[in-house]
């Protein structure tokens, strides 16, 4: 065991994040979960990208098809997705017992287990055991935990190439850009883009052959990346999941790229987060069923590679497993908040969500986008990084993730508990937000109050009604200035309900006609 | 049945047609509804925002006022929402409110819940001989699961050509202060909802909460000023069913 001290070894993870509690001094995750401009800021930026909304629309609708599809024909998707849930909160509830059950499997079975606290730690840890075996180019699988902790630019910085794998992440790789998605990284380029890239930045491609057309395009990737394999004598991973009881790290894929990572090279480093567990191996059958169908809307992704510590004569000799916590125990520490690290890291959310439709993933300034990055960024780095504490607020709380979510996280909650965690850590500040809620407020919880402020807004308006005959304004002072830049404002009604009702139990109580009309 | 109307803040001040029409329909099918005047707003805004001290009063001027009803009905979907999913959330805190919230929400009803499922009633009698799409609006639609229930009611009405609203789950980017606080993105959201209610043909798109709707019916009828296309007015649908839903010659094609 080398790295910083076992949060586990320290007296548990999860006792140790209640300790210090959610924003009273607690470690916060860093790396690239950290929003550089305010949601609202960075999505008008997109949104005037009309070539990234069409590519979005797209490529999201039909995921959100397929998954519908493929859910669809599960009769017990419901039972499923509790048992998912279940688990996942079992693995909450008894985090630092079963991360030392893994540590020892996995140890016993010829592995070095290794933890790092946050970001920094994991990079340096990676570095150095790259560095130790002497090369200076590994080959990567898809990993959302190497995105995380920025390790492709740690070990840039050591003079270490990292070349990623995955289709989609290379094209992002090629085009010096960041991922845009969790499993689709790629998704906002569409393959006329692709093929741009592929012909200004591919080392050696041919020109001749290289089309639009998907399979052209995959041979070329392909063609690119076999030296790379072959040549390669480290790659670096994650985890989709891992086991507890024997100590077995699983990689779900669909293009091969990563079997050939997990099998040719001498050194394996797999980087996965403290979250990542399952208590039991049997428990696969759960998450085997939920995870492809969520993600790539498939009965079954084509690849699934599971090892355990090494094997002689089989695959590479020597295996690093990184541990990282990077926040993970500080959002373990928030009862409501806790239930994103039940994530499994599907995207679903994402596909169905309209927010992310409109904008993508490079809005949330985060290599976690979409509903489940707007509740997992700010709760790993606490509200105070960056422009984390917008993200909260990127969503209508329409609801369409939670009912993706294979294993239940019901982000809308998460969103309101986060807005209100922001409220609660500001009070005693200043904020004409809140003068203006306590106002109403004040105002509502009296019959007499209320009924003197609506007769106010109806006589306030009477002039514009008269104005605009009741067809609505079409511009009015900040801050509803932000509400008339492109629609309509209504007005108040020149009767209020009451008053309508009033009256008429007035005239009904003189022997009127009962009308309701 | 003692059945109490919650008419909502919005619906008070900005659309009193929407609570006249609930209190039309259910006395012409033989109920007596009672407006208690006590009521306010259900906190939705607060609690959503964050706010939740601030919407905790408002949570118990509701119990407070609705409790002893056979029935409470809303003809919003979002507000119904709040008092049934939230409301037990924000009072876990206190005991004694808690049990008074488990008393009244199960209680409230959305008006097509109301309609069909309380009063077993489907065709409430009305007409209305227009073309009409419906948008189902997110929070009675996944949170209260409203269903087909409003699509029934409106199936039922003499006349009424329902046609289908391409991509009708999908959100129209109000949102509460989302409209404001994200403005750009909530305008991206609606010129594809307004594109998909005009592509129907439909002269009138109705909903369950006259929050979307005025959203919806404010980009409507900016899309129709700068030549987007012909006029659709938004109506509740409560409206309809009372025929109560205002006739505007533009939105007829």
């Amino acid at each position: 065991m080398t790295g910083g001290e076992p949060a586990a070894r320290r007296g548990g993870v999860a006792e140790a994040a209640v300790a210090t509690g959610p924003g009273g001094g607690h470690r916060g995750g860093t790396g690239n979960i950290v929003a550089p401009l305010p949601f609202p800021v960075a999505a008008r930026r997109e949104l005037g990208d009309a070539q990234l909304r069409a590519n979005l629309r797209r490529a999201t609708h039909t995921i959100r098809d397929k998954r519908l599809r493929v859910v669809g024909e599960v009769p017990d998707w419901p039972q499923l997705r509790a048992a998912g849930a279940a688990i996942k909160n079992d693995v909450l509830a008894r985090l630092p017992e079963l991360l030392e059950q893994f540590e020892a499997a996995a140890t016993a079975a010829g592995a070095t287990v290794h933890w790092a606290r946050d970001a920094a730690e994991a990079c340096a840890l990676v570095t150095d055991l790259v560095r130790g075996t002497g090369s200076t180019e590994v080959v990567k699988v898809k990993s959302m935990a190497t995105q995380e902790i920025g390790l492709n630019e740690a070990l840039a910085e050591a003079g270490i190439a990292a070349v990623e794998t995955d289709l989609a992440e290379l094209i992002v790789q090629l085009a010096d850009d960041t991922p845009s998605h969790i499993l689709v990284p790629a998704i906002h380029y569409n393959r006329r883009q692709i093929r741009e890239i592929f012909a200004r930045r591919m080392p050696g491609v041919d020109l001749g052959t290289l089309t639009d057309e998907p399979a052209a395009l995959a041979e070329a990737a392909r063609r690119h990346l076999r030296a790379k394999f072959l040549s390669a004598k480290v790659a670096v991973s994650g985890a989709n999941f891992a086991i507890a009881e024997t100590g077995t790290l699983v990689v779900v894929e669909s293009e091969g790229n990563g079997r050939m990572c997990l099998t040719l090279p001498e050194t394996l480093i797999s980087v996965v987060g403290v979250e990542k567990l399952l208590p039991t191996f049997r428990d696969l059958e759960v998450f085997l069923q939920l995870l492809p169908r969520s993600s790539t809307g498939e009965r079954m992704n084509p690849y699934t590679s599971m090892w355990t510590g090494v094997t002689p004569g089989d695959g590479p000799t020597t295996l690093h497993i990184v541990l990282v916590d990077n926040g993970r125990t500080t959002t373990l520490a928030d009862p409501v908040g806790r239930q994103a690290l039940r994530c499994i890291r599907c995207s679903a959310c994402l596909n169905v969500c309209p927010v992310y439709e409109r904008v993508g993933g490079r809005a949330y300034g985060s290599v976690y986008p979409g509903p489940i990055g707007a509740i997992l960024s700010p709760q790993l780095t606490g509200p105070e990084a960056g422009a984390n504490r917008s993200l909260p607020y990127a969503s209508t709380l329409c609801g369409a993730c939670f009912d993706a979510c294979p294993v239940r996280i019901d982000i809308p909650q998460v969103l309101v508990h986060l807005r209100q965690r922001g409220v609660d850590a500001r009070r005693g500040r200043p904020s004409a937000e809140r003068a203006a809620m306590r106002t109403m407020s004040w105002v509502m919880r009296d019959r007499r109050r209320y009924a003197a402020a609506l007769r106010a807004a109806r006589r306030g308006s009477a002039p514009l009604r008269w104005l605009t005959g009741g067809r609505g304004v079409r511009r009015l002072p900040w801050p509803l200035s932000a509400w008339t830049a492109s629609r309509d404002a209504p007005l108040p009604a020149a009767q209020t309900f009451r008053d309508w009702w009033a009256a008429r139990e007035g005239t009904r109580a003189a022997g009127g006609r009962r009308d309701a009309g | 049945m003692r059945v109490a109307l919650f008419v909502t803040c919005v619906n008070d001040l900005m659309f009193p047609a929407t609570g006249r029409a609930v209190v039309r329909v259910l006395e012409r099918l033989g109920h007596t509804v009672e407006f208690p005047a006590a009521q306010g707003c259900c906190g939705q805004m607060h609690a959503n925002s964050g706010y939740r001290a601030e919407a905790l009063p408002l949570v118990r001027g509701f119990v407070e006022t609705f409790a002893g009803y056979d029935a409470v009905v809303a003809p919003s979907g979002s507000c119904v929402a709040m008092v049934r999913e939230s409301y037990p959330r924000l009072a876990a805190g206190d005991p004694d409110l808690a049990a008074a919230v488990d008393e009244v929400a199960p209680r409230v009803y959305e008006l097509s819940e109301l309609l069909v499922d309380v009063l077993g009633v489907t065709d409430v009698g009305a007409s209305f001989p227009h073309r009409v799409t419906y948008h189902p609006t997110c929070h009675g639609l996944r949170m209260l699961r409203l269903g087909d229930r409003p699509l029934r009611l409106l199936r039922a009405v003499r006349g009424l050509d329902l046609v289908d609203l391409p991509g009708a789950e999908e959100c129209c980017g109000f949102g509460g202060t989302f409209a404001v606080k994200n403005a750009d993105v909530s305008a991206a959201m609606l010129a594809d909802k307004c594109a998909a209610i005009r592509e129907t043909g439909a002269g009138y798109v109705a909903a369950a909460d006259n929050s979307c709707l005025a959203h919806i019916g404010g980009g409507l009828s900016r899309g129709a000023r700068s030549g987007a296309g012909a006029p659709v007015r938004a109506v509740h649908y409560a409206e309809i069913l009372a025929g109560l839903a205002p006739v505007d010659p533009e939105a007829e094609r």
